[in-house]
C-alpha cells in the first residue's frame, strides 16, 4: 500500500531550517537561583521593582509543582541544566542592516524574513529577536509618528517604566502557573507595544523568534496594550535550527484591550519538532492571555502551529467589558512523534459577551493532537454566547486526535454551542482527486487547505503566503 | 482505444482474486454497457482501469491506444484522457467545485498541450457545461460533494466529465440512486458529450438507463469474468430472465466472449 505509506511519511519531512549560526555568545552559568536572577536583572540595568517582580516570581515558582495534566508524555526539562540568559557578544546599537552580524543576517535570509528595506515595503515592521536580545527594530520612526510604541521589552522597562509596571503581570500574574512563573523570573527579552487612544496602528507588527544557542532557554515576554478606540494587528512567527537536545521555550504574552479597542494576534509556530524518533525538538510551553478590559473591545487569536516536539498552549481571553468579543482560530499540525495539547479559554464576565472558537487539528505519523478548551460563563455575564467548532483530521493509521471541551455556565441566559467532527484523509479522497488529474502531493495539499480554510483566512495577508508555504513544507515529499 | 487482456486482479495484500481473466476491447465512438450482479467485479474493473492503488494486477494487461498503462499513476492516466465517474463520489470539504475543476482542467490541459484557462476564461467556459446537467451556478461555489444529495453527486460527476472532456469514460453506476427526472438529465448529458472520437463504458445494474443511452455492446460480468457479450437485446433479455439464467450459461460454456 504505497499510498498509505506515503501518507504516513507525510509531515515527516526533514526540518528545512535546521542550520545553526556560528556567533559568539556571552553566557551565564547554567541553573537558577536568586543570585543569577539578581545578576541578570543588573546586567539588564533594570530598576528595583523589576528585580523584585522577578524574585517574587522565582520564589513562587520554587514552591510550584511541574504540571502533568496534559495529554502528552515527555521527559521533564532539566531546569538546573538550562541556561537562562545568553546574548550575542559585543552588541552594538544597530543603526542599519549593515551593522548586524552578517551571519545572523544570512540566517534571516535563509528563513526568508524580510529584513531588507525593499521587502519591508510590504508593510511589515520587524522586531527581530535573535536568541535573547533584540537586535534590530525597524519602522520605529513611522510608528512613532503615529504615536505607537513598538520596542523590546528591555527598552520599554527603561523608557516606559510606568506602562510596564502598570500592565506587566496584570493579565498573567507572576505566579499564574509553573511556566509563567519561570518566565516572570527569568524572561530575557521580547516585544512591547503600546497603541495610544484613537489610533489605528499604521502597519502590521511582527516579531520573529529564533533559538540558536544550545541549552539556552527562551523566555520571551510580550506585552501589548491597546488604548480606547485603537486597533493593532500583531504577527509572531518562529522557527529554530536543528539541535539534538530538547530546548525549553516558555513564553508569556499579555494583551490588554481597553474600551472599543481591538487586538489581533497571529502566530505561525514552526520550532524544530525533533527527528522521526522523537529525539530533540522544542518544548513549547506558552502562556498567552488577553483581557478585554473595556466595553466593546475585541481580542482575536489566530495560530498556525506546525512545529515543536511538545506544544502546550492555550491562548485565552477574559471577556470583562460588556459586549466584548473573544476569538480563537487555530490550526495545529502534528507529524512524526510530535505532541500538541492546545486550545483556548474563554472566560465570560461581562454582559452580552461573545466568543468564537474554531480549531482544526491535523495529525499524521505517530503524533498526538489534542484540543483542550474551556468556556466559562460567570453569574453576571447575562446573555453571553459561545460558539465552538473543533475538527480533527487524521492522516494514516498511527496518529491520535482528542478533544477535551470544558463547559461551565453559572448564568441561565448563557448560550453555548459546541460542534466537533473527526475525519480521515483516505486513499479514496486522494484517488478521487488524482483521477481528476491532480498529483498526489497537490491532492493532499488541497484536502488539508480545504480543511483549514476557515482559519487560514483569518491570518493577515502578509502571513497567508507564509502559512501556505509552511503547510506545503509540511506536506511535501509525501509520495513514498 | 482500450484493450483489456486476460486481466487478473487481487486486492493488494489479500489473497482474494476479484477479476479472473477479463477481456474487453473498446473502440472510438462506441458505447459499452457492463452489467452483472453485485460482487461480479464491475466496479473493480472501472477502478483498476483508473489505477486505484488498492488493487494489484497479477496477470494480463490494459492497453490504452496501444500502450500499457499498468505502471501509470491515476493522475497520469487521467492526463491521457481516462475518466471515471465514481459510484460513490468523495466529499472534499473546504475545496469548492470551481477550484477543483479549474485545477483539474488546467493540469490536464497542460499535460495534453492544450491552453490553460485563467479564472475569467474558465468561468466563461464552464457556463454551458452547467446547463448541460441543469445545475445552477451557485453550485460552483459549494465544497466538492459536501452536503450534496445522492442525485447531485452523480450529476456533479457528469458535469466534471463535461468540463474535462475525456476520451474514455467509465461511468460506474451513475444511474443508481437517481430519480427518473435526474436520470433523464444525466443520460441526456452523456449522449450530448459522446461523439465519434470518444468512448463510454457504462457500468450498471439496470436496463433502465439503456432506454436513454443506446449501447453498441452489452457485456455481462459474473464472478470476475465477462461471460457473455451481445447487443442491446442482451440487456432486455437479462431484465426478463435475471442473472440466474446466465449462471447456468456460465457453467455450460465456460469462458464466453
Amino acid at each position: 500500500m504505497s499510498e498509505t505509506k506515503a501518507l504516513e511519511s507525510m509531515i515527516g519531512e526533514e526540518y528545512k531550517y535546521g542550520f545553526t549560526t556560528d556567533v559568539e555568545y556571552e553566557d551565564f552559568p547554567k541553573g537558577l537561583n536568586e543570585e543569577i536572577i539578581r545578576f541578570l536583572s543588573k546586567k539588564k540595568k533594570e530598576p528595583e521593582w523589576m528585580t523584585e517582580f522577578r524574585l517574587k516570581a522565582y520564589r513562587g515558582w520554587k514552591e510550584m509543582e511541574e504540571p502533568s495534566w496534559f495529554n502528552a508524555t515527555y521527559e521533564s526539562p532539566d531546569f538546573d541544566n538550562v541556561q537562562y540568559y545568553s546574548s550575542p557578544k559585543d552588541r552594538p546599537e544597530v543603526e542599519s542592516l549593515d551593522d548586524i552580524d552578517p551571519k545572523i543576517k544570512e540566517t534571516y535570509d535563509k528563513l526568508g524574513i524580510p529584513l531588507e528595506e525593499q521587502k519591508m515595503l510590504s508593510g511589515v515592521a520587524v522586531d527581530a529577536v535573535f536568541d535573547s536580545v533584540s537586535i534590530f527594530t525597524t519602522f520605529k520612526e513611522k510608528l512613532a509618528e503615529a504615536g505607537v510604541i513598538f520596542c523590546s521589552i528591555s527598552e520599554a522597562i527603561q523608557k516606559y517604566p510606568e506602562l510596564v509596571k502598570k500592565y506587566m503581570g496584570s493579565v498573567v500574574p507572576a505566579r499564574d502557573n509553573f511556566y509563567a512563573a519561570l518566565n516572570s523570573a527569568v524572561f530575557s527579552d521580547g516585544s512591547f507595544c503600546y497603541v495610544p487612544k484613537d489610533t489605528i496602528c499604521p502597519m502590521e507588527l511582527s516579531t520573529y523568534f529564533r533559538i540558536n544557542n544550545m541549552d539556552s532557554g527562551q523566555f520571551e515576554r510580550t506585552l501589548i496594550i491597546c488604548e480606547e478606540n485603537s486597533h493593532v494587528s500583531y504577527l509572531e512567527g518562529c522557527t529554530a535550527p536543528m539541535y539534538d537536545k530538547n530546548q525549553l521555550h516558555a513564553a508569556v504574552v499579555e494583551l490588554v484591550a481597553l474600551e472599543n479597542a481591538e487586538i489581533k494576534y497571529s502566530t505561525i509556530q514552526n520550532w524544530y519538532s525533533g527527528d522521526e524518533n522523537g529525539k530533540g525538538g522544542i518544548f513549547n510551553f506558552v502562556t498567552k492571555r488577553g483581557i478585554c478590559k473595556g466595553d466593546n473591545s475585541k481580542i482575536s487569536w489566530t495560530q498556525l502551529e506546525t512545529g515543536s516536539a511538545v506544544t502546550l498552549k492555550y491562548p485565552s481571553v477574559i471577556l470583562k467589558g460588556d459586549n466584548s468579543i473573544g476569538e480563537f482560530f487555530s490550526v495545529a499540525v502534528t507529524g512524526q512523534m510530535q505532541q500538541a495539547d492546545t486550545g483556548t479559554k474563554m472566560i465570560h464576565l461581562g454582559k452580552n459577551t461573545k466568543s468564537t472558537i474554531i480549531s482544526k487539528g491535523i495529525s499524521a505519523g505517530r503524533s498526538n493532537n489534542s484540543y483542550r478548551g474551556e468556556v466559562k460563563i460567570s453569574k453576571k455575564a447575562d446573555n453571553a454566547r459561545n460558539y465552538s467548532q473543533c475538527d480533527s483530521m487524521l492522516i494514516g493509521q498511527t496518529c491520535g486526535a482528542h478533544t477535551f471541551p470544558y463547559i461551565e455556565s453559572s448564568n441561565p441566559t448563557g448560550k453555548i454551542e459546541h460542534e466537533a467532527t473527526t475525519s480521515r484523509v483516505g486513499e479514496d479522497q486522494i484517488f478521487y482527486l488524482q483521477q481528476r488529474g491532480i498529483s498526489e502531493d497537490d491532492a493532499i495539499s488541497l484536502i488539508v487547505n480545504g480543511f483549514c480554510k476557515e482559519v487560514l483566512k483569518e491570518l493577515p495577508m502578509e502571513f497567508a503566503v507564509e502559512a501556505n508555504k509552511l503547510l506545503d513544507i509540511k506536506l511535501e515529499g509525501s509520495v513514498g | 482505444m482500450l484493450e483489456i487482456k486476460d486481466l487478473h486482479v487481487t486486492v493488494e495484500g489479500e489473497d482474494i482474486t476479484i477479476l479472473k481473466g477479463v477481456n474487453l476491447t473498446v473502440n472510438k465512438g462506441e458505447i459499452h454497457a457492463i452489467m452483472g450482479p453485485n460482487g461480479s467485479g464491475k466496479s473493480t474493473l472501472s477502478k483498476v482501469v483508473a489505477g486505484h492503488p488498492e488493487y494489484e494486477v497479477i496477470q494480463g494487461d490494459i492497453l490504452y491506444n496501444g500502450e500499457s498503462i499498468l505502471e501509470l499513476d491515476p493522475d497520469e492516466r487521467s492526463h491521457l484522457g481516462i475518466f471515471l465517474a465514481f459510484q460513490y463520489p468523495v466529499e472534499v470539504p473546504g475545496v469548492t467545485n470551481n477550484t477543483l475543476l479549474r485545477e483539474s482542467y488546467n493540469t490536464i490541459a497542460k499535460s495534453r498541450g492544450r491552453e490553460e484557462l485563467d479564472p475569467l476564461e474558465f468561468d466563461d467556459y464552464i457556463q454551458d457545461k452547467l446547463e448541460l446537467v441543469e445545475m445552477s451556478p451557485t453550485f460552483l461555489s459549494r465544497s466538492v460533494n459536501t452536503g450534496f444529495s445522492g442525485g447531485e453527486k452523480k450529476r456533479n460527476e457528469i458535469f466534471q466529465m463535461a468540463v474535462l472532456q475525456p476520451s474514455l469514460s467509465f461511468l460506474d453506476e451513475t444511474d443508481s440512486g437517481l430519480d427518473i427526472d435526474a436520470l433523464k438529465i444525466v443520460a441526456n448529458g452523456i449522449n450530448q458529450l459522446h461523439g465519434k472520437d470518444d468512448a463510454v463504458v457504462l457500468v450498471t445494474h439496470y436496463q433502465r438507463i439503456l432506454d436513454y443511452i443506446i449501447p453498441d455492446f452489452v457485456h455481462v460480468m459474473m464472478d470476475g469474468k465477462i461471460i457473455k457479450s451481445g447487443d442491446k437485446s442482451l440487456a432486455l433479455e437479462l431484465e426478463k430472465q435475471g442473472y440466474e439464467w446466465l449462471e447456468n450459461y456460465a457453467t455450460v460454456n465456460g469462458e464466453a466472449k
